[in-house]
């Protein structure tokens, strides 16, 4: 499989890195559509305002520890502002309204990037030293795959532990299956809501992090393309269940990687189309996502 | 305990429920008949303010609770086993059962006398909600609802498709659940064990209360009929 692909050990490590932030994603966007039936395609800004926060932080000459926690800090303020202001206000209406309005919210935080910040971009490179390579038994892996995978399922783990052992991840699970329901039991919507949007941004900021390390130079569009990909592989995966949804992520960002290592530099352009031809394929066959069980998806008829 | 006065409520441009008024007092079951389509579910979603009322008023003790949303309504000691039930499929059923604690503090455990009224939950606590049949589930659904110490206990037909044993065992814990001084109000269309079951009965027809029956007439099937049909 290696051998026909022409995939060499270091793109196979950039590709799961690139899958795992790509789940990340994945889980941060599946959260806030489990309790909302919101697709939130804002997310990739979030993401870039995460990303303006570390440039600026290292433009100032900031410690990479403050760089961080000024881009949760940014993130998370932008994550609850968005709920607030648009989230809140529009949540009894129709998924069609909503998604247009994420929409909308999108290219306002996009656009006022562009304003503020200008078109040619800044560069965040207080964590650059990650992407030096570290040798394992010959083989040379930028230590940034090796932090992005661990991060991923430390991530991961933290929120399946959220989601399992505590009242308030709980309640989520419910909310997520049947919001009538859980607020006739006496949950309050707006705790629940308001826990899933700061995760989902808390994820937010950590694939800014680890985004801004692989590409530092941050446009107002960064991680736009990002996000697409990442919404396709959600669907890939199954929109409705968080780890069929997660798996998606993780596998459209290592396919990805690894058609991004393996196409020759002369056709990498291709490489959009090859990975959404896929995914209409895939959704011809599996129409409710491809890591969904059968009995699962008669649930929905 | 629950007030309901001059409730109105329309569904579409059909008056679905006119004036209707009546007590739910506290330690006593009280009943409600009717046809298919003569608005009981809707007038228990009313009371658990799943849907607004449009003109009347409903007091809990003394306070105003017709505007409040079904989670405060929650809080201040209201419980509704929905008809359907309406577990949540993929969470266990001790999952199911530490929702019904959402209105209480963290550190709040489930009872255990819950395990005494539907010992068949107790063997069940780890299996998911939806692989349960519909007895069980209709068991943890008012389980449910019991967990959260509740004041007044709404249900909507809780026997409804139920295999006859199950039903023994739904219209036994009704009357358990009333010896414990909660105020209930059972929508039912098993007409002759209800009334046999509760303290007061109305009938509900066409969105109007229109004949009461107590107990004595259980065993009077002309006057039920004639009251179903009136």
């Amino acid at each position: 499989m290696l051998g026909v692909l022409n995939v060499d050990w270091q793109t196979l490590a950039d590709a799961l890195a690139l899958g795992a932030v790509y789940a990340l994603m994945a889980v941060g966007i599946g959260l806030v559509f489990g309790v909302l039936r919101l697709v939130n395609f804002a997310y990739g800004q979030l993401v870039m305002a995460g990303a303006y926060a570390l440039a600026f932080a290292s433009q100032w000459n900031w410690p990479g520890w403050a760089g961080i926690l000024l881009c949760f800090a940014i993130v998370l303020t932008l994550s609850l502002v968005m709920d607030r202001l648009v989230f809140r206000p529009l949540r009894t209406q129709s998924p069609a309204v909503m998604l247009v309005a994420t929409f909308a919210v999108a290219f306002l935080l996009q656009s006022i990037a562009l304003l503020w910040f200008g078109p040619l971009g800044k560069i965040a490179s207080s964590l650059a030293p990650l992407n030096r390579p570290v040798t394992i038994s010959g083989v040379d892996i930028r230590k940034i795959a090796i932090v992005a995978v661990i991060v991923a399922a430390l991530c991961l783990l933290a929120l399946q532990l959220l989601l399992t052992r505590t009242t308030v991840g709980l309640q989520m699970r419910a909310a997520a299956m049947d919001f009538r329901t859980a607020r006739m039991l006496g949950v309050r919507a707006n705790r629940v809501i308001g826990g899933a949007v700061l995760i989902s941004g808390a994820l937010a900021a950590v694939v800014a992090i680890m985004l801004t390390v692989q590409t530092p130079l941050v446009t107002p569009d960064f991680a736009l393309r990002d996000t697409i990909v990442v919404l396709a592989g959600v669907v890939l995966g199954g929109l409705n269940r968080p780890v069929p949804a997660t798996l998606g992520g993780f596998a459209i960002g290592f396919a990805s990687g690894l058609l991004g290592g393996a196409l020759p530099t002369t056709q990498s352009q291709y490489l959009p189309s090859i990975l959404f031809a896929a995914v209409i394929l895939v959704l011809l066959v599996r129409p409710n996502g491809l890591f969904t069980r059968d009995r699962e998806s008669l649930e929905r008829v | 305990m629950l007030t309901v006065s001059k409730l109105n409520q329309y569904y579409g441009g059909s008056h679905t429920l006119r004036d209707v008024s009546f007590d739910i007092p506290k330690g006593a079951c009280t009943a409600l008949l009717g046809r298919n389509g003569v608005g009981k579910t809707t007038l228990l979603k009313c009371l658990m303010g799943l849907v607004p009322a449009r003109s009347g008023a409903l007091m809990f003790e003394n306070t105003d609770i017709t505007r409040l949303t079904p989670y405060a309504r929650a809080r201040l000691g209201l419980a509704y086993v929905p008809q359907g039930r309406e577990i949540f499929p993929r969470l266990t059923v001790e999952e199911n059962l530490r929702m019904g604690l959402a209105t209480k503090p963290c550190s709040a455990a489930i009872p255990a006398q819950i395990f005494d009224m539907f010992p068949v939950l107790k063997d069940m606590l780890a299996r998911r909600g939806g692989d349960l049949s519909g007895g069980q589930q209709q068991q943890l659904a008012i389980a449910r609802a019991l967990v959260a110490e509740p004041d007044v206990l709404l249900l909507d037909e809780p026997s409804l498709g139920l295999a006859p044993r199950i039903v023994d065992v739904v219209f036994d814990a009704l009357a358990a659940i009333r010896e414990t001084g909660l105020a209930v109000l059972l929508v039912e269309q098993r007409a002759q064990r209800t009334v046999a079951l509760a303290d007061r009965c109305h009938v509900l027809s066409n969105g109007e209360l229109r004949v009461t029956l107590d107990r004595s007439d259980a065993a009077d099937t002309e006057k039920l009929v004639a009251a179903y049909f009136s």
